[in-house]
Formats: C-alpha cells, sequence, structure tokens
C-alpha cells in the first residue's frame, strides 16, 4: 500500500551531556576525544520515519550524513533505530568546519531528488551550531512545501498534516507532498540504539559518495571569525536597605 | 539447558556493557559494578534462579534506557524551551 520514500538526515554533534570547551586559539571547540553522538532532534526525526514504516505508510527510510568518515557512525545508529539503508557524503575533515546549513541544504535537495523522496525529515535545529536553517533551506531549494517545528505529524493520503509548535500555541498546517519536515522535542519519543539492532544493523548498506559526485558545490561565504565563552557572570552584590538598593542603582547609572 | 543459558547471560553482559558508555557516572564506574554484580552471582545453578536474574538485568536495562530518555529530554526542555522555566 505505502510507496512513499523518506530521507532522514542526520548530523554527528558533540553528545549533549559533555562539558564544552572552547580551544585556546579560539577557533573553535575541542572535538578531539570528546564524545560524539547524533544529534538528539535528529533521533526524533529518525524515531519519526521508522513509525511511519512500522505503520506500513512509508517503504523505505534513507539515513543520510555529511562530514568526515566518523559520520558513518551515526549513520549505523539510525539504521540500528530502523532505516533501511545510509549514505555518507563524505568530507575531508579539515573541510568538515565549512559545511554549514545551505552545503548541507544542497546535498539533501539533491538526494530527494535522485532517490525521489517524498518526504525529507530533519531536526529542528543541530545543538552544537543551532542554526535551525536546514531543514527551511532544504525546502527552498527543493521548492517544496515546509512543516518546521513540527510536534504531530499525520499523513492524510498524498497530503501531510503537521502540527506545529509556535509562540503561544500550535498551528496545524496540511501539506501537499513531497515536503520537508523539521522535527521538534514533543514530536515523539526516540527509542535507543541497543546492541543487538546495532548488530543486526551492520547488514545493511551505508553508500558512502562525495558531494562532487552529485554536482554540489560547498563553497562557503562564511568564515569564522572566532569563538568565544559567553562572558562570566559577576558575582552579585548584597545590600541592607532600599536606601543602599537605590543608591547602588544610582552608582552604576542604572537609574 | 545450561548452555543455552550462558549464552542469554553473556549477551545480557554485552548488551548492558553497551548501555553502560552513556552512563552518567560514567563507563568505567559502570563497568565496575556490572562486573562485580555478575561475578557475585557466578556460582548460581538453579536454572530458575538464573532466569530470574535475566529477567531482572532486562529490567536494569530498560530502566537505564528510560534514564537515558529522561535525561535527555529534561536537558533539551531546559536549553530550548525558556518560557517553561520561568514559573520559577
Amino acid at each position: 500500500m505505502a510507496e512513499l520514500r523518506a530521507l532522514v538526515a542526520v548530523k554527528r554533534v558533540i553528545d549533549f551531556a559533555v562539558k564544552i570547551r572552547v580551544k585556546p586559539d579560539k577557533t573553535g571547540v575541542v572535538t578531539d576525544g570528546v564524545k560524539h553522538s547524533m544529534n538528539p532532534f535528529c533521533e526524533i526525526a529518525v524515531e519519526e520515519a521508522v513509525r511511519l514504516k512500522e505503520k506500513k505508510l512509508v517503504k523505505e527510510v534513507i539515513a543520510v550524513s555529511c562530514g568526515p568518515v566518523q559520520c558513518q557512525e551515526t549513520i549505523r545508529t539510525a539504521l540500528a533505530m530502523g532505516a533501511d539503508r545510509g549514505i555518507h557524503v563524505e568530507v575531508p575533515a579539515a573541510e568538515a568546519d565549512r559545511v554549514g546549513p545551505l552545503q548541507v541544504a544542497r546535498v539533501l535537495a539533491k538526494l530527494a531528488e535522485r532517490e525521489k523522496v517524498d518526504l525529507v525529515l530533519l531536526g529542528k535545529q543541530a545543538i552544537d551550531d543551532d542554526c535551525n536553517q536546514t531543514g527551511q533551506m532544504t525546502a527552498g531549494l527543493l521548492d517544496w512545501p515546509q512543516g518546521t517545528f513540527a510536534s504531530q505529524v499525520t499523513l492524510e493520503g498524498a497530503k501531510l498534516k503537521v502540527e506545529r509548535e509556535i509562540d503561544g500555541g500550535l498551528e496545524t498546517l496540511r501539506l501537499k507532498l513531497p515536503a520537508v519536515v523539521t522535527t521538534d522535542l514533543r514530536l515523539n519519543e526516540p527509542r535507543y540504539a541497543t546492541l543487538p539492532n546495532i548488530m543486526k544493523a551492520k547488514k545493511k548498506k551505508i553508500e558512502v559518495i562525495k558531494a562532487s559526485d552529485l554536482g554540489v558545490d560547498l563553497s562557503s561565504k562564511l568564515t569564522v571569525v572566532s569563538v568565544e565563552d559567553p562572558p562570566q557572570r559577576t558575582a552579585g552584590v548584597k545590600v541592607e536597605t532600599t536606601e543602599d538598593l537605590v543608591a547602588k542603582l544610582k552608582e552604576v547609572g542604572r537609574i | 539447558m545450561a548452555n543455552s543459558l550462558r549464552g542469554e547471560v553473556l549477551n545480557l553482559y554485552k548488551n548492558l556493557l553497551h548501555l553502560g558508555r552513556d552512563y552518567p557516572k560514567g563507563a568505567e564506574y559502570f563497568k565496575r559494578h556490572l562486573k562485580n554484580v555478575f561475578l557475585k552471582n557466578k556460582d548460581v545453578k538453579d536454572p530458575e534462579k538464573i532466569k530470574e536474574l535475566i529477567e531482572r538485568g532486562e529490567f536494569v536495562m530498560k530502566a537505564l534506557e528510560a534514564l537515558y530518555f529522561l535525561r535527555k529530554y529534561r536537558a533539551m526542555k531546559q536549553r530550548y524551551y525558556s518560557d517553561v522555566n520561568k514559573t520559577n
């Protein structure tokens, strides 16, 4: 019954529980030897795709990731969660820093066309750069409708009903397929990729390609100027009386 | 009978070890405790007792999965949904 195919993009980021340290030369954060895992919002996207497959609404789930060779670990996690096969768009480690939302969106757009998918799912944002742009840009490049910050996704024939988390409440959209959806926290609870599932997933294929194979230009017009720690919060000052408080506020020029 | 149980016990150990990598207090801490618990029960011979212990181990696996999910969910909620925290 289901003929729909889904492409899920996943990103390998520094694990959410790790304490981030800025490199002394201010060019970025320390990543060597630091624990990495799949972006939490991407996990939600994979879970949604797999649930659609389990409901027999989607026939095939393809997991894709752009970056250096370690990305394959993240793709393997997606396969362990239930994706059918993976695509690794390999980017040498030296160039990986320049690959941002626009570059990834170009790749995803080309892949969506090549694989003839009906649905592109992504996390709403990555916890390392917090861009919240890739899904939107992908939809723009493909000229497909988008449902971002999705907290509920329902398939209605050839249309997708998406409930979105917006300021002050929920917005419900009906999108014509093919479409792009970015996932928000309340959409679902992702399953844990247990060891037996990881073992089973080893039989699934991961195709390794380069961005140039897709005819995608990974050049970026952005350069990172510096990465710094947020300013240290200065200690608070305690005062005895209201008069003291007013005097202190006047002192710092607040009133 | 005892042989298949041995396989089950070994699988349980491997699965728990895999889960332990994300343990908040560290993978080494988890491994030490996991080893101790399994060694403590190494002389259990009764198949019923062994099955019971395996079930307990599988329960611990589910508890860990729930812990990991809650931890991650709470962290994401705190970091990205600031309006929720404004009551304090």
